[in-house]
Order: C-alpha cells, then structure tokens, then sequence
C-alpha cells in the first residue's frame, strides 16, 4: 500500500518526458563531477596544453585560455566545485531546517516561539551580506563557501517542515502512535518525518540551483573557491579575455555550462514540485 | 490603525535584537581581534595590550554587547578601517546613488512581471502562454554574472549602444543607468512572472470568478476587476520579500557599471577586509527589510479588510 502511494509520484514524474530529459542532464553534470572528483577526468585543467588563445576547434575542443589552459577541461572542473557546493551546503542547510521544523511543530509554545523569532530574525538579514560577512570570517575558499551558503539558507526548509509538521500532529495517527506509547522522538523520526519528506525534497533540490547561483557571484567577489576554475573564476576571467581579445570562447563555455545545469534542474523542479506537491496541482 | 502599527513596531524589537546579537558575535567574537589588523605585524605585546584594553575587547562580552548596543542606538557604526571615514556619512552618501538605480529597476521589473503574468494568464494553454513560460525559466537559469559581462561587453563595448560604466545625478545620468536597470529587469523578470501567473491561475479559477464569467464578465474585465484585486495579497508578500534581493542586485550591477552606490561601497570593503563597514551594511541592510515588513503588513490591512488591525 505504502509502496503503491510513493511510486505513483515517481511514476508521473517519469512520465513526463521534459522532466525525465532534465533529469538525464543533471545526472550528466553529476558523472562528470564526480569523474573530476576522483580524478579520473580534468587532471589537466592547470597545465597549459597549447598556444594561448587557440578559439575552438579540432584540436582543443572549447579553445584555450590566456595561459593557454584547456577551456573543456577547467569547465568539467568547474562542474566538479558545483557539484560540491550544491550539495555540501544543501547538505547543511537541509537537516538544520528540519530538525528546527520539527522541534518548532511538534512542541508549539515556547520552542516554537524561539526558532521562529530565530529564522525571523535570519530571514531579515539581507542574505548575500550574510553569506559574505560568513564566508569573509571563515576565510576564504570552497569550505567556508559551502558552510557560510550551508548556514544560512536553511529558513525556507524549516518554514515548510514547520508548516507541515503543525498538520500532521493534528492527525490521527500521530494521536494513535503516542497511544501506543511511542516517545516523541520516536513519533518525530519514524511517523512525521517521512510524512512531510516530500515538500523538504522540493526545498533541498531549490537550494542546489540557490548554492551554485550564488557561489558564481562569491567567486567574482573574490572570497569563493581559490586555486582552482569554478564557473564564477570563469567567467570572471573571462572579461579580460573579451574585452582585450575578444576571446569569447571561455565565457560562453562557463555560461553554457552553468546556464544548461541551471536550466535543468528549474525544469526539474517543476516537474517535482507537480509531482509531490499537492497544492500545486492544477 | 495606529496601534496596530505601534504593536508591529513593539514586534520588531525582538528580531532587532536579535540581529544586532548575531552580527556582533559575526563581527566581534567569531570575526577575531581587530587590534592586530589595525596595528600591523610588527606591534609589541605591549601595544597589543593598551589598545585591546581601551578599546574595551578585555571586558566580558555581554558588557562588550551592551557597549556596542548602545553605540547602534545611538546612530553610531563606527569608523572604516581603510578610509577611516564614519560609516553613518558613507551611507548617507551612497544611499542617492544606490536608490537611483534599485527604485525603477524595482518598480519597473515588477510592472512589467505584472503585465506579462497577466497575458500569460489570459491565453492559458496557448502558445503565447507556453512561450512565456519558456521565455521566463530560460531567464531564471541565467547567471547575473554572465548576463552582465555578456551585455556590457556587446551592447556597451562593442556595439556602443550604451556608455560602459559611470554615474551622474539627475537626469542627465539617465544613460548610464539604462543598462543596468535593463540587465536588473532581465535577470528578476523570470522569477516573478512564473510566481504572479500562478498567483493568477489560483485566483482566476476560484468560483467566484467563474460565477462572474457566467453572468457574462469578459476575462479581462474579470481580471482586472476580481483577480488583480484579490491577488494584491499575495503580490505585496513578494514584492517585500525580495526587498533583500536588492542587495544582490546591487552589489555587481554598482561595481560593474562605477555606480558610487552602497553595493560598491560593500564590494569595495569586502577586497579591503574593511569588516566595520561589511558590519554596518549588514545591520543596515536588515533594518530596511524589516521596515519594508512593517510596511507590507499595513498594506495587506489595506488591500484586506478581513485583516484585523486590532
């Protein structure tokens, strides 16, 4: 019966056809991030592999840069740093929220007071300063990148697991669970959460595209990844390339890249969110 | 009215509190020392010890808190490190600048959000409605970064249908501010036509407005009579919860295109380390999201009647 009930989602998930083609793409991404994770892919993204400035073509399949470095290989590592940053910080963000949502949920009353004026008073900090001033006091590079993205963007999971939760205790069977004597954390874990593991699906899969989004700009600002090619690194470099050159091959690589994972996974998300969110039902 | 407004007023004092309490452990506790930054490599132990103390750094924190508390309350954010300029007249002056660039984009990128949304609405299931659609996702997958490097290497360096960077005040600076507010409206556009249209979907298929198409309302007079009015909750929701979003906006748009703004202000002291004005920016920042909160919740009383000012 369970069963029958979680695979019909999935079903109408893969059914459509526009979502199962995004979903093809960022597993796509995923290999090849992965590849480059493990080094089995993009080893040479630091070497200069030929003339600087070779536009694209047999030779080097996206062209070279400045210092005459493969394009193709510095954006497979830049899949690589969003791979990375996209789930180390929804990895973060993910299980704050929802162990704050259901607190808040499941006590009300004080707790609940508490972590809302808490994620209220988050919420009103200007995220972008929040995630710099963080990313500028743990130092810079992709760790503190992940974790300052990690730390602050868990409000919008734990306003939904909060939300969810508050509905579900008014149930039945959370009724029937504490009759048959089950503690709270036990009602907590093994009765409401995977109820209302569905909405924090369609949250964490928003804050991946959120986290490779805003990596982009803390790259440009001089606080992301360091040493290494990330999208944002890319793009950044990019503009000299441009300008002085002409050479547009490394920006519309990066751009490329970051603009067809991006495209994919806001198409996946529709699909998702029709496909696990009742509200959105049409 | 007036004491529904002091009661919000009363409310944010709490979340006030609180991000004051979060930026100084950020700032003041988990952001180290400032008296080595400030007196080099090569300062004696000494030294190190006279300043930390009149700075007051070796009192408890919580003394150190309501010192710093006290200084906020006061209008006071302190010096920069690098200009050593005070941070309350920076922001006076880079408030003009940052304004002249977030007003229209803002207004202008949610008027247009609105008319396009609406259209979509109309011609639901159509073409015209897929292809906007279509149009908006496409935008939203789009790097602010990449937008702004792609147009202001084509439209401006290139193709010279824009100057490439710069600022003035008042109407003459018009041109240099055409492109980033184009840029601004292309980048937001996406977003908030998707979440209008659905704004629109749910209302246009209430009863209510069914019960009015029967009696013979024409779609567009249904919508711009039932529909924008009963949405006009849901839209000043989002229009004050992307007031944050500002920020993000403005921070590269000011830096790429030389607007003396408070985005190029924040960008210029996070390449310095310049944490005082990061910090002020911070507070500032929240301060204004707050307001336009505050702000939100009496038009929602305004645009509901149900909603008890009580």
């Amino acid at each position: 019966m369970t069963a029958w009930k979680a695979s019909r989602p999935l079903r109408k998930l893969l059914r459509d056809k526009l979502a199962f083609a995004a979903l093809a793409v960022i597993l796509l991404y995923a290999a090849t991030g992965l590849l480059a994770l493990f080094h089995l892919a993009a080893t040479h993204y630091r070497d200069s592999v030929g003339p600087a400035y070779s536009p694209p073509g047999a030779d080097y399949l996206l062209g070279t840069d400045v210092l005459g470095r493969s394009v193709l290989e510095r954006v497979v590592h830049g899949a690589r740093i969003a791979l990375v940053v996209g789930f180390v910080s929804t990895g973060i963000a993910i299980p704050i929220g929802i162990l704050f949502g259901l607190l808040a949920g499941f006590y009300k009353k004080r707790v609940d007071d508490v972590i809302v004026w808490f994620y209220t008073t988050v919420d009103s900090i200007p995220y972008i300063l929040l995630v710099l001033a963080l990313a500028l006091i743990l130092g810079k590079g992709l760790i503190s990148v992940c974790i300052a993205i990690g730390i602050t963007s868990w409000v919008g999971a734990c306003r939904v697991v909060r939300g969810e939760v508050i509905k579900q205790t008014e149930l039945d069977y959370v009724q029937a669970a504490r009759a048959m004597g089950a503690g709270d954390i036990r009602i907590m874990m093994r009765h409401i959460l995977p109820n209302v593991l569905h909405m924090v699906l369609i949250q964490a899969s928003l804050l991946f595209v959120e986290a490779v989004k805003i990596e982009v700009i803390l790259s440009y600002l001089g606080v992301g990844v360091q040493g290494e090619p990330s999208w944002g690194v890319m793009i950044d470099d990019a503009r000299i390339e441009l300008i002085g050159r002409g050479a547009w091959w490394q920006f519309a690589s990066a751009t490329g890249a970051m603009f067809l994972l991006l495209l994919a996974f806001n198409v996946f998300n529709d699909a998702l969110r029709d496909a696990l969110d009742p509200k959105s039902a049409e | 009215m007036t004491s529904f407004v002091l009661r919000r007023l009363l409310y944010t004092i709490p979340i006030l509190l609180g991000i004051s309490l979060i930026v100084f452990l950020l700032f003041h506790v988990a952001g180290g020392n400032p008296v080595y930054r400030m007196l080099g490599k090569n300062a004696s132990p000494e030294e190190i010890l006279r300043l930390t103390h009149q700075m007051g750094l070796d009192r408890p924190l919580w003394i150190q808190y309501l010192h710093y508390l006290g200084g906020l309350l006061r209008g006071d954010f302190g010096r920069s490190w690098e200009t050593k300029q005070r941070i309350g007249e920076m922001i006076a002056v880079g408030l003009w600048p940052s304004l002249c660039l977030a007003l229209p984009a803002f207004f202008l990128t949610t008027a247009l959000a609105l008319v396009v949304a609406m259209l979509s609405t109309l011609s639901k299931g159509r073409a015209a409605d897929r292809f906007l659609v279509i149009a908006s996702v496409l935008g939203m997958s789009l790097s602010i970064l990449a937008l702004i490097i792609g147009s202001q290497y084509l439209l401006a360096y290139r193709l010279n249908l824009f100057p490439i960077s710069g600022f003035e005040s008042g109407w003459q600076g018009l041109p240099y501010l055409a492109l980033p507010v184009l840029i601004w409206i292309a980048n937001q556009v996406g977003g908030d036509v998707r979440y209008y249209r659905s704004v629109f979907l749910e209302e246009i298929g209430r009863e209510y407005v069914v019960t009015a198409r029967a009696k013979g309302l024409s779609r567009a007079r249904a919508m711009r009579v039932h529909v924008l009015g009963n949405a006009m909750i849901p839209i000043t929701t989002r229009v004050v919860m992307e007031i944050p979003l500002l920020f993000t906006g403005s921070l590269l748009l000011e830096n790429f295109f030389g607007i003396p703004g408070l985005g190029n202000m924040s960008v210029n002291a996070l390449n310095a380390s310049d944490f005082p004005v990061i910090e002020a920016m911070t507070l500032f920042g929240s301060v204004l999201y707050i307001l336009a909160n505050l702000i939100g919740d009496v038009l929602y009383a305004v645009f509901d009647p149900r909603v008890k000012l009580a």
